[in-house]
């Protein structure tokens, strides 16, 4: 029986050289004489220095064969996978195929990591599943690569999206990607990172990691503010969408403050069906790390209530330094039924993982 | 149809919203120079896009019954605010100079906004109080505007947008924090352009309403700005109020901060106490749109919670927000919900305690 699912784990790819024999003549042509060219003033790193090299990574992550954190299986498996008896992980492979500029480029690369995904990773572990890189700022060409790795593999459980992205994800130009999600019954996962060349608040840059991780729930409101008020949700009716690692303690105060605005401004929505919080509490799904700690820990009882308990979903963010452990993430005991359906049920339900 | 609650006797209104009639009305107050480009060059108004005229919630039914725009007559904000039982209003006037590229014409426009505000609305009512408006773009500029004002028993905050350049805690801005501190005067931060930036913080919503729903997440960056570069640690006699901007968030920011601040604090070493002690005893908010829950049995459960997680009343200031029309039920329901003692200390005390300016006057 399942007893742990892991909805965030992160897989990364070594080097560009392990993507090489998925990448065909014309890109690895382009691999050798230009490279990643992203929106970042940097060749490499980031624009917020993470708190720790790798990514931002825990300091005991790194393989002790050499690599990346999150490059080896084999300690991965002793690290996080058997030490805290997870039966099934899903992957969010960070690379940055979706941040670049030439976009088929990008999609060849997306591809490559998707294929490299499942020969390293999901033929190789029964318990791994994995999202699928796409570059959705080229939606007809992610909406491409979602058919085709989801043909691929049974293993591919969602389609990879980040919350920074060049204009809010409910508008148009991204509804070919819902399409060939809803299509291939893969929930769209939108993921902690920064992609665009634009200020990540309306406020402009801020200087510190600290704001950028702090303001990473900022983002995810916005986008599932645009996700629910654009219609996305009507248009696509059995669309599934996952908030990953962005928090979940703004989801009351966000709902209620959607559904005053729905009372008086309405009129310039009426497509929708419903109370914009109905659509977030029936069709959205949110992952638990890093979870927001309230001063009193009972307290985190109370939220889980409001927010609801069917919308949870555990995970680990192995192996980055802000890691939950499975064991320790609560600040106070959950009543067993709804720790059991963070730990499990919502996962296994919302993902069709049982299959 | 909701109807306007009417405020209680003896409140303090902290955010109310003159309109400027028409461009015409500032030029007694501008340069022949600036006077002359508004009107060569076609400047018909610089009311902001912000609050679309003709969207619901920019003005009640009510406030549209004058000749001008909602909010440009003070005897019409006299007669629907001050007359039904505000002892004091609080006057953000949101005429947008912020988004103005050029230094000059900004500036200018600034001065004789306030020039305006003296004239027309200070003097004409000794019930009213205002805030300066200042083009924050320029700090230099919005500093010499301050001090302008600094002392005038009419002024009683510095206004400062939320759609900023670049985030209103960045060292650049610290000529305005402490131009307002030397004041003895609150930075009160209300949505609204100041800068270029997408009013989102994923691009530009294609909806207002979306839009304004994003306008409490940029208060949230800004929160997060004020308290990670240390503005209050620099300026610990400064107080900042947030306007319009929603306060249900209020908790769950300063969860996600402190988590944050215990990881990664050693990046921002001047911050010395857990980021929600430092909100507490520096931030204000005003209470429209309160943003609550809608439905009588959970309000009655999230009040009290809510209350003890962000430490105490003294945090809220009552707002009617004039003219913006709002679902005030959730606000309603805080002041049901709150003692005698804690509704009198939203209602008024905690204006006295926010605005030395009003303090000192009514002392005087």
């Amino acid at each position: 029986m399942t007893r742990l699912v892991d909805c965030d784990v992160h897989n990364a790819v070594p080097d560009d050289a392990a993507l090489r024999p998925y990448l065909p003549a014309r890109w690895l042509d382009h691999m050798d004489h230009v490279g990643s060219r992203t929106f970042s003033p940097y060749e490499a790193g980031f624009v917020y220095p993470k708190v720790s090299p790798g990514g931002g990574a825990r300091t005991d992550a790194w393989p002790p064969g050499g690599g990346l954190p999150g490059s080896d299986l084999d300690f991965m498996r002793e690290q996080l996978l058997d030490r805290y008896d997870i039966d099934l992980a899903i992957l969010n492979c960070l690379y940055r195929a979706a941040e670049q500029r030439n976009e088929d480029y990008g999609a060849a690369l997306a591809t490559a990591v998707n294929q490299w995904q499942v020969e390293h990773w999901l033929d190789r572990d029964p318990r791994l599943r994995a999202s699928i890189s796409v570059t959705f700022e080229s939606p007809e060409l992610a909406a491409a690569e979602i058919r085709r790795a989801a043909a691929s593999h049974r293993g591919f459980v969602q389609v990879l999206l980040f919350p920074r992205t060049l204009a809010p994800l409910g508008r148009r130009r991204y509804w070919p990607i819902y399409d060939a999600a809803q299509e291939c019954g893969l929930p769209v996962g939108i993921h902690f990172a920064s992609t665009t060349g634009a200020p990540i608040t309306s406020a402009g840059w801020p200087s510190f990691y600290i704001e950028d991780h702090t303001s990473m729930s900022v983002a995810f409101q916005a986008q599932v503010t645009s996700l629910i008020l654009d219609g996305v949700l009507d248009r696509f009716p059995r669309l599934k969408v996952v908030l990953i690692e962005g928090g979940f303690a703004w989801v009351p105060p966000l709902m209620w403050r959607l559904d005053g605005l729905y009372h008086r401004l309405g009129a310039e929505v009426p497509d929708l069906a419903r109370l914009p919080s109905e659509y977030l509490r029936d069709r959205v799904r949110i992952t638990t790390q890093p979870m927001e700690e309230p001063e009193r820990p009972g307290d985190l009882l109370e939220l889980i209530e409001e927010v609801g308990q069917h919308i949870l979903m555990f995970s680990t963010d192995y192996p980055h330094w802000d890691f939950d452990h499975p064991k320790r993430a609560f600040q106070t005991k959950l009543p067993p039924d709804v720790h059991d359906r963070i730990m499990r049920g919502n996962a296994l339900d919302y993902y069709d993982l049982g299959a | 149809m909701t109807p306007q609650a009417a405020p209680a006797a003896g409140t303090i209104d902290c955010d109310v919203h003159n309109a400027v009639p028409d461009i015409a009305e500032l030029f007694p107050f501008l340069p022949d120079r600036w006077r002359d480009y508004c009107v060569e060059h076609g400047v018909t108004s610089l009311a902001p896009a912000s609050y679309p005229s003709k969207v619901p919630l920019s003005a009640t039914p009510e406030s549209r019954g004058g000749p001008g725009p909602a909010g440009s007559d003070p005897d019409l904000v006299r007669a629907q605010v001050l007359d039904r039982g505000a002892d004091l209003a609080i006057l953000n006037c949101l005429y947008a100079v912020q988004p103005i590229h050029n230094e000059d014409w900004a500036a200018a426009m600034a001065s004789a906004l306030n020039d305006w505000q003296a004239q027309r609305w200070l003097a004409a009512d000794p019930r009213f109080r205002a805030s300066i408006v200042v083009a924050q773009q320029f700090p230099q500029r919005a500093v010499a505007e301050i001090e302008r004002f600094a002392g005038h028993p009419g002024f009683v905050q510095v206004l400062l947008l939320a759609g900023s350049q670049a985030p209103l805690g960045t060292r650049a801005h610290w000529p305005i924090h402490a131009a307002a501190a030397r004041a003895g005067l609150p930075v009160g931060i209300h949505p609204g352009v100041a800068g270029g930036n997408p009013p989102s913080p994923v691009g530009w919503p294609s909806t207002y309403i979306e839009e304004y729903a994003g306008a409490t997440l940029a208060m949230q960056s800004q929160l997060t700005s004020l308290v990670c570069e240390g503005v209050f640690a620099r300026f610990p006699e400064l107080t900042v109020v947030l306007l319009e901007s929603g306060v249900t968030w209020l908790p769950s920011l300063m969860w996600r901060l402190d988590k944050n601040w215990k990881g990664l604090r050693r990046e921002i070493p001047w911050v010395g106490d857990a980021p929600s002690a430092v909100i507490r005893r520096h931030v204000r908010l005003a209470t429209a749109p309160f943003d609550g829950p809608h439905d009588a049995a959970t309000a009655r459960r999230f009040l009290p919670r809510f209350l003890d997680q962000i430490g105490s009343v003294d945090m809220l200031l009552h707002a009617s927000d004039h003219p913006h029309w709002h679902h005030r039920d959730p606000e309603q329901a805080l002041l049901g919900f709150l003692s005698a003692d804690e509704r009198r200390k939203v209602l008024r005390d905690n204006a006295l305690a926010t605005y030395p300016a009003i303090r000192e006057r009514a002392a005087a």
